[in-house]
């Protein structure tokens, strides 16, 4: 029999670490085999199993874009054993990598269509990759609009990317902060996504909302796009129940008849509704 | 294959065991040890404990042990080295006197682990395994196994099945490539046979409900007190996952001594609160009852869509081990009458 095993990770050097926020780090790791990097190919939405050897394996989405080769990103809030682990690690250390597991965002059918992303908090990183992957085939669809919003202006992730978004021409970029967390110098808006979202409007002609974040935005969310006359079957959310082995083995992820890691993590809110609120 | 049907006389079990020593083989079998019986090694027939109506634990940990070492690493100042277990590493294992629910379970079982992405680890172990089971004579107030598509005399799982139909003889259904394999290495242990009605050598073990009327059921009944009511006395142990068959949720654990450490899998339980939280503190499923309604509706519901099989063989061990005498076979007949 060939020895294969799918628990096996692949090794991944940490290649840069950017501090994104208070406990939140983004890596950008490389393949330390170069067979596998050749090999390697993941669409937007999908995750992986990260390990830190001797700690665990943490599920995170890959943060980056499929359209920029040759590496792989992560962001992740140091909060449990293996986060805590990673968050002590830098450039140049090892760790493993699983995946990629899960479904994409079909961004195929996208096409010729306006993209509405709305993320909230530590939530934008697995909207990144696919808010990269579109704007790099920008010609593919028509107005792009991000609303963004974090507790306070420090738990902003990706600053340096608001700012570039905020200057091309061909993004339109609205940032927000909870009520009490913004500075002098703050120039978003203030207030709850959910109520901003309201306050901007947006049309859902021909329109896709690709919704991520805490459940008490999502939850507040919905109702609003469902106003403004978004269908369910154009909304967007990537769900994250606790995993271990990512591909509908361990049990753990199972939501009815679906393992959020081998048919998810992507789903439309119709999706969604057919399946017991179990996430 | 077509089931081919012989005669085996009880004394050759000792001859089959000492020859599958000879052949490099591991037999576990049914050993009584402080009252309580479940599977261990055995070089002799001696050992064996035939009079058991199922023992304690399933079978099957010879396929998915209960911890499982999946890769070793070992770090050094600046790489780590990952190692592989090694699969054909694994001992050719005989099954002897596993019943037929534990054939049964070794199904979905296999269909956990092979649907979509291949276990080759599990797939080793159950490739490497002969099943050899022998036919309840007698059950217990705890087996429903006929109202899950069982049966007392049920071949499937087995490769071989053997029936007792005297105090001397076994009637043996060679069922599998793998059973064919046993019987043309001993032939002179085997006889010919027409086929034999099995039937009143068998236990009789009443039908109280069917696997498809729960799997109806649960259609329309996520939303119920049933559960709530049910789940009362559950104090989430998880001893039910435990000793099922066809359990295979399970989670993923590193341990660690200075610079070298094993990562093992090992058996979980969605009765567990731990199974579903998350770091946030956020849990899908808070209550114990939730988690009580995950069971049933994986193992009824769930699977069936997920791998077409029912995650249930109706062996009673679940109702056996429950410290709070929780009764499956009791609380399905409930949801079937709901």
């Amino acid at each position: 029999m060939e020895n294969k095993n799918i628990y096996v990770p692949y090794k991944m050097k940490i290649e840069k670490v950017t501090e994104e926020a208070p406990f939140v780090k983004t890596f950008r790791l490389k393949f330390m085999n170069d067979e596998d990097a050749e090999k390697f190919n993941f669409r937007t939405g999908q995750f992986g199993e990260y390990s830190v050897y001797g700690e665990g394996e943490s599920t995170f989405c890959i943060a980056s874009a499929p359209t920029r080769k040759g590496y792989i990103e992560c962001t992740f809030r140091e909060a449990g054993r293996v986060t805590k682990a990673l968050a002590n690690m830098g450039e140049g250390d090892i760790i493993g990598f699983r995946g990629p597991y899960g479904n994409i965002f079909p961004i195929e059918e996208w096409k010729g269509k306006n993209l509405l992303f709305i993320a909230g908090g530590i939530a934008l990183p697995p909207m990144r990759s696919v808010i990269w992957n579109c704007l790099d085939l920008r010609e593919n669809f028509k107005d792009v609009t991000i609303l963004y919003g974090a507790r306070s202006v420090a738990d902003l992730v990706y600053k340096h990317e608001l700012k570039e978004w905020e200057e091309r021409p061909d993004v339109k970029l609205v940032t927000t902060v909870d009520p009490g967390g913004e500075t002098p110098e703050w120039n978003g808006k203030v207030g709850f996504v959910p109520t901003v979202l309201s306050e901007i409007s947006p049309s859902s002609e021909n329109t896709i909302a690709i919704v991520c974040g805490p459940p008490v935005m999502i939850k507040y969310t919905f109702p609003v796009l469902e106003k403004l006359g978004f269908t369910d079957e154009n909304i967007f959310t990537t769900l994250e129940n606790r995993m271990k082995c990512g591909f509908g083995k361990c049990g753990r992820c199972n939501v009815g008849k679906v393992f959020v890691c081998k048919d998810g993590p992507v789903f439309t809110l119709k999706q969604m509704k057919e399946l017991p609120a179990e996430y | 294959m077509e089931i081919l049907n012989k005669l085996l006389d009880k004394t050759a079990l000792s001859t089959l065991i000492e020859r599958f020593g000879k052949a490099g083989k591991e037999v576990y079998a049914p050993v009584k040890e402080n009252g309580i019986t479940d599977f261990a090694k055995v070089d002799t027939i001696d050992k064996i404990d035939f009079e058991c109506i199922a023992t304690k634990q399933s079978a099957k940990s010879l396929v998915f042990p209960r911890v499982e070492k999946i890769l070793s690493f070992e770090k050094s100042y600046d790489d780590i080295s990952v190692k592989n277990v090694d699969i054909n590493a694994f001992p050719e294992v005989v099954a002897l006197g596993s019943r037929p629910c534990d054939a049964a379970g070794f199904i979905p079982l296999d269909a956990i682990f092979s649907t979509d992405h291949v276990d080759e680890i599990f797939n080793a172990r159950l490739k490497k395994l002969t099943v050899i089971s022998i036919s309840c004579k007698k059950a217990d107030e705890y087996c429903f196994c006929t109202s899950v598509n069982g049966n007392p005399g049920n071949t499937a799982g087995s490769d071989i099945l053997l029936t007792e139909i005297s105090d001397s003889t076994y009637f043996a259904e060679i069922v599998t490539e793998k059973g064919k394999a046993i019987l043309d290495a001993n032939t002179d242990l085997f006889k010919d046979t027409s086929a034999i009605d099995k039937t009143p050598h068998l236990a009789d073990v009443k039908q109280e409900f069917t696997a498809e009327a729960i799997n109806e059921k649960l259609n329309n009944l996520f939303e119920s007190d049933i559960w709530d009511k049910q789940a009362l006395r559950c104090v989430g142990c998880g001893a039910c996952a435990y000793v099922c068959p066809a359990c295979g949720c399970f989670d993923i654990q590193d341990e660690n001594k200075g610079n070298k450490g094993i990562r093992y899998r090992c058996w979980d339980s969605c009765g567990f609160g731990l199974f579903t939280l998350h770091t946030s503190g956020h849990n899908p499923r808070e209550k114990q009852s939730q988690r009580w309604r995950q069971r049933i509706f994986h193992k009824f519901s769930y699977q069936m869509v997920q791998q077409k099989q029912f995650g249930c063989v109706g062996c009673g061990r679940c109702s056996r081990a429950c410290p709070a005498d929780m009764n499956i076979a009791e609380h399905l007949k409930e949801i079937s009458i709901n």
